[in-house]
């Protein structure tokens, strides 16, 4: 009687619709949307700030420039030392980025829980439990990036403000160039990596999500 | 001479087509102290295809988990549900999706519309996860919008259609991949007496022109007078089966 061999294989989720249906989730959210940003801008605009701010320093020290190695004197800059970060620094760094991570995955599930209906309503119209993944790993990400890419820009200004009202001209004769974007780069990575590491238990609860919720009745 | 009859209605059943079989279907929710919940308890049910089968019973009577067996969202505990000769109870998950997709029509009390997306992109939903391409899904959505009577309001939001209409875009989703049946959980619940009437006359349309199986559960006296057959559960259990010929329905004159 069983006649399951007809059933074909796997279809190809379409990617459009995937990034239809995650980013309307984004915008219903907005509000919530815009706090979880929040928090992924401020995060990698401090690591932006303070990898910015050492390749600025590191670039003067490098200089050396009998007047710039006074001022970075002046302001406790053990210029021997090269301008590397503390172990004490990158601990902190790290701490703030968990911090960070633990607070998108609380957003994300709070998401999933909120839209139980809405999987499963998805999932009786035939969505499989991979298009559902792939539609929270989607929207994690865009809301990630997004965060990275504002909290980079920050980082960036604040560490060029500070440098200049400490140091004035010399930090622009000085410019890192070349360290000033590996720095934007490992941050815009380092954003990607955390919402997408965030992404992945919620992606999972919402997948796991019976079809059946659809039906249940909230008021 | 009724014995003659029922005699003749299980000749006329032996020869229609039976689109879901439920047999002995049992299901019991293990609650805490180790409490047993039986929601269902032993139901044997078939369903042909093309008839327009009502269940009703009150709530708690297992009526939402006999509903849910059969449109393969929930599976038994004990016992067999065929849907479309197919055995639920084998697929793993990816199949079941694709039963879903391609064999049920799902219609809710609440609409479950997507919010953001156009009636035309809620109608093309379901053909796009069936593997359609979008210009195929488009073509095939319009022509069902405008079987549903929403031709003109393809592009529009949600928001933007009152509770009957977002109801059509519910019904014009659930025939978007021919199943082979409709499931309507209440789907005249949260409408008017007027629109209600509507949805029912088109899910009746639908029947009749597609041969699609509706199976609804419902309390509205309207949809109990077009079913083919009507089935009651109490405690889990079959109460009564009947057809519509054989029930005296009066609908009040609300209509006039």
């Amino acid at each position: 009687m069983a006649r399951n061999t007809d059933i074909p294989e796997q279809t190809r989720v379409s990617w459009p619709i995937v990034f239809r249906v995650s980013i309307s989730g984004l915008q219903r959210r907005f509000g919530r949307a815009m706090i979880t940003l929040t928090g992924v801008v401020l995060a990698i605009a401090f690591l932006c700030y303070m990898l910015v701010h050492e390749a600025f320093i590191r670039a003067m020290i490098l200089a050396d420039l009998d007047s710039l190695n006074i001022l970075l004197q002046q302001n406790d800059i053990d210029i021997f030392s090269g301008g590397q970060m503390d172990p004490m620094t990158y601990l902190l760094i790290g701490l703030t980025l968990l911090t960070c991570l633990v607070g998108i995955i609380n957003a994300m599930l709070m998401a999933v829980t909120e839209r139980i209906k809405e999987i499963g309503t998805l999932k009786c119209l035939g969505a499989t439990d991979q298009f559902i993944v792939r539609a929270y790993f989607v929207e994690s990400t865009v809301q990630g990036v997004c965060g990275a890419a504002f909290g980079l820009l920050l980082g960036l200004l604040v560490a060029v403000l500070v440098t200049v009202r400490t140091y004035g001209g010399y930090t622009f004769r000085t410019f890192p160039l070349p360290a000033v974007l590996v720095s934007l780069v490992v941050s815009l990575l380092a954003g990607a990596l955390l919402s997408i590491t965030a992404a992945i238990i919620p992606a999972y609860m919402a997948a796991r999500k019976q079809p059946i919720e659809a039906l249940r009745v909230e008021e | 001479m009724v014995d003659f009859h029922k005699h003749l209605d299980a000749a006329e059943d032996a020869q229609r087509d039976i689109v879901i079989r439920a047999i002995d279907v049992k299901r019991h929710y293990h609650g805490s102290g180790g409490v047993v919940t039986k929601a269902l308890d032993g139901v044997t049910l078939d369903v042909f295809r093309g008839e327009y089968l009502s269940i009703m019973g009150p709530s708690g009577s297992g009526k939402s988990t006999l509903f849910n067996m059969i449109g393969g969202i929930d599976s038994p505990t004990e016992g067999m549900v065929f849907i479309d000769e197919i055995d639920v109870a084998q697929l793993d998950s990816y199949e079941l999706a694709w039963l879903r997709c391609h064999k049920i029509g799902y219609i809710f009390q609440s609409y479950n519309i997507l919010p953001v997306l156009t009636a035309m992109e809620n109608v093309t939903l379901p053909m796009i996860f069936a593997g359609n391409s979008p210009t195929e899904a488009r073509e095939k959505g319009m022509a069902i919008l405008e079987t549903v009577g929403l031709g003109e309001r393809a592009f529009h939001r949600p928001f933007e259609l009152s509770g009957g209409q977002q109801q059509r875009v519910a019904v014009g989703r659930a025939i978007a991949n021919d199943p082979v049946i409709i499931l309507a959980d209440e789907p005249t619940a949260n409408l008017d007496v007027h629109t209600g009437a509507e949805i029912i006359e088109l899910l009746e349309k639908l029947r009749e022109e597609r041969g699609i199986t509706i199976i609804s559960a419902t309390h509205d006296m309207k949809m109990l007078d077009v079913s083919s057959r009507i089935l009651w559960i109490r405690d889990g259990m079959v109460q009564r089966l009947e057809e519509r010929k054989n029930l005296n329905i009066q609908i009040g004159g609300l209509e006039g």
